[in-house]
């Protein structure tokens, strides 16, 4: 131990997967009443890390020291990691919809053989009262919105008197009050003498309550550092490793269509709406335009842009595409008119995970092509090959299920997948969320790159100064609604906040 | 008026969780269907005795549904218990009629013979990870195989057990007063039930609680909910699932003890389907095969509602054995179907909900 | 000099990996030692597993006959079952348990159409046969389309949805023909199952084959493969890429329907009549195993076609193998419970995984020995 107040030790500690070293050598100490960020790009081992931490991973070597524990710890299993104070909140929920909110807040940490129910809802009505979450003891969690569940989850660790909290990217599903309303809480905590392991990817963030940062790279250590020693720049830098290719440089204006252009419009959409109770709104775009759907999460923008693909079920309004009438009630019907849609979520509806990187690239254009005409071998390894060169996709080879790959070239693949269909529009959702700054980058350039060559281009991003650099227009939406539209002049970050909030006055 | 409408349906839906909402569905069509035997066939249905048999033909079901509902709450299957009923059966006979057994050496056969299921096919399922359908199934073609190599050295596979004591523990009548009837030679007969009902409604109840007030109850719903979450709110998720699928087996070696105790003989075709008739009952019941949801109590009403058309269907004079499976898959049909709709309006309703509650802030 | 041998090992232990990893190896490791058990078994029996002679039926045509010919006649019907299964299994990630029940649907189906209301049938023209195979496999793909339907529109699991016939399928069955045990007793309705005169190779060894080719060819004309697997995999993801989830499963339920005909009519062939109980049964729990022991997750997605109907003869050629040791029919499931189990065990990722550790541990000390050396 390094000192009085540090609670938690880790030492030299390595971890390999088969064909991967996730860890190595990596050290990391926390101290009490201290937040802790843990930075990296994707696939630098934080999650690993953390892993390990609660016993989800054997670790191959190192030791793990806890204040109060003379030896090093042995933590197998995630009930080992429970035991001795170490709780986490993970990204995904990781609660039992079926159960209710008192139940997922005590199962698995009371003691005995039974369960006293009335006392049981007592306390946590108690508890959530105190967290100011709107939810009762006895709700069945399903029924809760999924920003409540985490905070649910938060719930849980905060009452297991832990000494050690991990939050894992526990803010990429709350919206900007709930992040508030998390924050007050960690500092709570940390003036109760909690550490806390923060992982996140918004640097706002980690600026904003972080006291420590470390930073790990390809499963080694960068080093640790004094939030007010290290600038934002410098961080950057140091998790990817070269110095900071400045992403607010890319923007070049003169690549950008302009929105005032008289040329015709490739989409419109009037009065359209779909079953998942968005209002009717009116949509259109130019060719080798780039807007952008902005809000806060919840605000409709993924929505809006899945209506516009078919894949929830439209119940309102036409949609013209190069002025003539056309029909859309299914994706393969926005397909065939040369839409292209990259969804939200990347695992949950994006990629076959099984399928090799070959397969998951040429499906939407086996598809279009039809069910009574594959592509040869010959035919789908040349499309492969050359989408694995064109936006240089890192897979050990084509034949390689795409769930092995990293989050950032699972992206890519997604890309290149729309990308061989040759879309006329191409609707990024989130095509940045999870992944590393680096392809970060690299998206956003290609994105610019296509509109010039003539592609229409939506892209939607939560990180609104992304959404500034890259787009000429925006349709600023809140509460399922289309609230206002920014172009030209007002397309930056102060105009996008006033719209967004501008109906508070009322 | 309709806005109205709407808000006080959402009202009474959000107080009412999937499992009761299920369960009260089987309990009513248990009832109005028993009802509506009872006014319209009248005669049989109109004595207590009817029901009383229901309970007593089918108190080995209810005890194998229940380990069934269990295992399917803790999101696993196990197909194997018709097979252990067969088997314990006929290892009980044996061991009474030609190893001059007595019967309390029977029960300890049964528990064990249902305990080594447990523990072997439990070990395969949490601790290796195979498939719980996997497993069981070739459990099953075990215990069907061993039923008859067990019986091959008998001048007869089947047989029925005529020991002394055996029989007259097979034949105690637990007498229920005043429900009695008058038969058809105008002679006063008692209501009575057999000493396996007993045994099936203490299981009942002692499940009821153990999955109510238990933590290894709640925990058995919790590993069903999601397995993962499970694991990360510091469940032993492995020892959940190797426990839930011991209690099955388990249930299912007494369960055999409680059929050959009704039907006092061994053969290797007794208890054929079981396993069908058991999870048919436990989703009847409200259980979900997907894990997580499930009640004991709607298990039992499960069976009862099982016996009943099965019955309503023989009155008719639908005499055919035809009728009896195909009544029984139209109403699994059903229910099934009902179950399906129950779930996706509930997601719709959650939709609404969270759209409205969103205007509202 | 050192070197070199060690960089031998390494390849020897990487080819050994992938064909440990090629999913083919499960069936064909089954197969090898099946054959080599019965070589061990020739030294203490009379006659060998291996004889094939050559014999004369009692219509006086050539017949072969022997072990090895009875796996090829009898995992006929398991073969052309499996083809069905694999893709049930991969669309939806759940079994169809029904088949049995279907097949006697469908054999009552035939045996309706070729006997009439008489019950009995002394000859079948080619027209009727035609007649009562279609009809049997419009019923029979019916059924898969009920199951489907509740499987994809309804989303109840398989397992589930399938029970419903799988309970009421025998007592359909015996509704259609009223009960009745129609027989037939024309030579020419046996050929299905039995040989047709002066080809000594049993017929439904053609069927199966014929189904495998057809199968085939469809993989390969079509993208039935990529997107069954896509909706295996994910579901939503499919959609979104212009699948249809929905008809690509009650599409495999179909094709089974069809598979399901074909072994209904070679079943009631095989006895010139039906059985309402015995028929086909406990056949969904080898078509099941077969696709398992193929290798495939019965999970679903990813699948091999030509793993499951090896699979299925080895099924096949264990029952046989049994037989050989004077297994009672009754008991011989006991028997296969216990290869299965062993197979399931040696296949679990969980096991190989500890297994694999434990090899490079062993390997690691030799090659400490070896320096130290």
């Amino acid at each position: 131990m390094k000192d009085d107040r540090t609670i938690l030790e880790m030492k030299n500690i390595h971890k390999s997967f088969p064909g991967v070293r996730a860890l190595q050598a990596v050290d990391f100490s926390l101290c009490e009443g201290e937040i802790h960020a843990l930075m990296g790009e994707n696939g630098a081992g934080k999650s690993t890390l953390i892993k390990v931490l609660t016993g989800v991973y054997e670790k191959d070597e190192g030791q793990i020291f806890l204040k109060g524990h003379e030896k090093a710890v042995v933590i197998r299993s995630p009930q080992d990691a429970q035991k001795l104070g170490i709780s986490t909140v993970y990204q995904e929920i990781t609660l039992c919809p079926n159960l209710s909110v008192a139940e997922n807040m005590y199962i698995g940490r009371t003691k005995g053989a039974t369960v006293g129910w009335s006392k049981m809802n007592k306390d946590a009505d108690k508890i959530l009262e105190s967290l100011d979450i709107p939810a009762k003891a006895t709700q069945q969690l399903a029924s809760c919105s999924i920003a409540v569940q985490q905070m649910v989850a938060i719930a849980r660790a905060v009452d297991m008197d832990c000494k050690v909290l991990i939050l894992d990217e526990p803010t990429s599903s709350l919206d900007e009050q709930e992040v508030q309303k998390l924050f007050k809480l960690m500092r709570d905590l940390k003036s109760r003498g909690v550490g806390i392991i923060f992982v996140t990817h918004f640097l706002d963030q980690v600026y904003e309550v972080c006291d420590k940062i470390t930073v790990l790279r390809d499963g080694q250590l960068v080093g640790e550092f004094e939030i007010k020693d290290l600038p934002r720049v410098q961080l950057v830098a140091k998790m990817l490793g070269k110095e900071f290719d400045d992403t607010s440089e890319i923007k070049n204006t003169e690549l950008v269509y302009g929105g005032d252009d008289a040329s015709q419009c490739v989409f419109e959409a009037k009065d359209l709406a779909s079953n998942v109770g968005i209002k009717p709104f009116d949509f259109y775009i130019k060719k080798g335009e780039v807007n952008g759907f902005t809000g806060l999460l919840g605000s409709g923008r993924s929505e809006s842009v899945r209506a516009i693909f078919g894949a929830d079920k439209v119940i309102s309004g036409t949609v013209k595409k190069n002025g003539k009438n056309i029909k859309i009630s299914k994706p393969l019907d926005a397909m065939k008119n040369g839409i292209a849609y990259l969804p939200e979520d990347r695992k949950r509806d994006g990629i076959i995970g099984d399928l090799s990187v070959r397969d998951n690239i040429i499906l939407a254009l086996q598809v279009l092509k039809g069910f009574f005409r594959p592509f040869s071998k010959a035919q789908a390894n040349k499309f492969a090959d050359e989408y694995i060169k064109l936006l240089d996709i890192k897979t050990a080879s084509k034949d390689t299920p795409i769930k092995s790959l990293s989050g950032g070239n699972q992206q890519k693949v997604i890309l290149a997948r729309w990308l061989l269909t040759h879309p006329e529009y191409l609707i990024l959702d989130e095509p940045t969320r999870g992944i590393d700054i680096g392809t970060k980058t690299e998206i956003q350039k290609l994105v610019l790159k296509l509109a010039s060559e003539g592609m229409a281009v939506t892209f939607i991003s939560s990180e609104t100064d992304e959404m500034v650099r890259t787009c000429s227009r925006l349709v600023v939406m809140r509460d399922r609604k289309v609230v206002g539209e920014l172009s030209g002049e007002d397309v930056n970050q102060n105009m996008i906040m006033s719209t967004i909030a501008g109906g508070d006055k009322e | 008026m309709g806005n109205a409408n709407k808000v006080t349906l959402q009202q009474k839906k959000s107080g009412l969780t999937d499992a009761n909402l299920l369960l009260i569905i089987t309990i009513v069509v248990f009832f109005v269907m028993y009802a509506s035997a009872m006014a319209f066939l009248g005669e049989g249905f109109l004595k207590a005795q009817t029901l009383f048999d229901m309970l007593n033909n089918n108190a080995a079901l209810i005890i194998v549904s229940c380990g069934m509902s269990l295992v399917m709450i803790c999101g696993g299957i196990d197909i194997s218990v018709g097979g252990v009923v067969a088997l314990v059966s006929m290892c009980s006979g044996i061991f009474i009629e030609y190893k001059g057994g007595n019967i309390y050496g029977a029960l300890a056969v049964s528990i064990a013979i249902g305990l080594a299921f447990g523990i072997v096919q439990g070990y395969l399922v949490a601790y290796l990870n195979i498939q719980p359908f996997i497993v069981s199934l070739a459990g099953m073609f075990f215990a069907k195989g061993m039923t008859t190599i067990v019986s091959s050295d008998l001048e007869s596979s089947t047989f029925n057990v005529m020991n002394e004591a055996f029989v007259k523990i097979k034949d105690i009548d637990i007498i229920i007063p005043f429900l009695g009837y008058t038969n058809k030679h105008g002679k006063y007969m008692d209501a009575h039930i057999e000493i396996g009902v007993i045994v099936a409604i203490v299981i009942v109840v002692l499940l009821f609680c153990v999955l109510r007030w238990s933590k290894l109850g709640r925990n058995f719903y919790a590993v069903g909910g999601n397995m993962q979450s499970a694991l990360m709110l510091g469940i032993n998720v492995r020892r959940t699932k190797f426990l839930s699928h011991i209690m099955c087996s388990l249930l299912a070696g007494i369960g055999g003890f409680v059929y050959f105790l009704h039907i006092g003989s061994g053969s290797p075709s007794h208890a054929s389907g079981m396993e069908m008739n058991a999870i048919a009952s436990s989703i009847i019941g409200g259980t979900m095969l997907t894990g997580g949801v499930g009640n004991i109590i709607g298990t039992f009403f499960g069976v009862l509602s099982l016996s009943t058309i099965q019955n309503i269907v023989s009155s008719l004079g639908l005499g055919e054995a035809w009728w009896t499976g195909i009544t029984i898959a139209a109403m699994l049909c059903l229910f099934l179907v009902v179950q399906s709709i129950i779930m996706s309006r509930q997601k719709i309703m959650l939709a609404v909900r969270n759209f409205f509650n969103r205007r509202k802030n | 000099m050192t070197d070199v041998k060690v960089k031998k090992e390494f390849s020897i232990g990487a080819f050994m990996g992938s064909i440990l990893r090629h999913q083919i190896f499960i069936p064909a490791a089954a197969l090898v030692i099946l054959l080599l058990i019965n070589l061990v078994g020739d030294f203490f029996k009379d006659s060998s597993f291996f004889t094939i002679s050559l014999l004369h039926n009692s219509a006086g045509n050539p017949v072969l006959s022997g072990n090895l010919i009875s796996v090829l006649d009898f995992g006929s019907e398991l073969a052309i079952l499996a083809i069905g299964m694999t893709l049930v299994t991969a669309a939806t990630g759940g079994q169809d348990i029904s088949v049995g029940a279907t097949i006697a649907i469908a054999g009552s189906v035939v045996l309706r159409i070729v006997c009439g209301a008489d019950g009995v049938a002394y000859s079948v023209s080619p027209g009727t046969l035609i007649l009562a195979f279609g009809a049997a496999c419009v019923v029979a793909m019916i059924c898969g389309a009920f199951n489907g339907v509740l499987v994809a529109i309804f989303r109840i699991q398989p397992m589930i949805a399938t029970l419903i016939l799988f309970t009421a399928g025998r007592s359909i069955a015996s509704w259609i023909n009223g009960g009745a045990l129609p027989r037939v007793n024309a030579e020419s309705f046996t050929y299905f199952a039995g040989f047709i005169p002066g080809i000594p190779i049993p017929t439904p060894f053609f069927v199966a084959v014929g189904c495998i080719i057809i199968i085939a060819i469809v993989l390969k004309v079509t993208n039935l493969g990529l997107y069954t697997q896509a909706v295996g995999i994910n579901e939503s993801s499919s959609k979104l890429n212009g699948i249809n989830p929905v008809s690509i499963k009650i599409l495999s339920f179909v094709i089974l329907g069809l598979c399901v005909a074909v072994c209904g009519l070679l079943k009631v062939s095989r006895a010139s009549g039906i059985t309402y109980s015995v028929i086909a049964k406990d056949i969904e729990m080898d078509a099941i195993l077969a696709v398992a022991l193929g290798g495939n997750a019965l999970s679903g997605g990813k699948f091999n076609m030509t793993a499951s109907i090896m699979g299925a003869y080895v099924i096949q050629m264990l029952t046989t193998t049994l037989y050989r040791f004077e297994v009672e029919p009754d008991a011989l499931p006991a028997y296969k419970a216990i290869v299965v189990i062993v197979l399931v065990v040696i296949s679990a990722p969980t096991v190989r995984e500890k297994a694999k550790s434990l090899w490079t541990k062993m390997t690691k000390g030799q090659k400490k020995v070896k320096e130290v050396a």
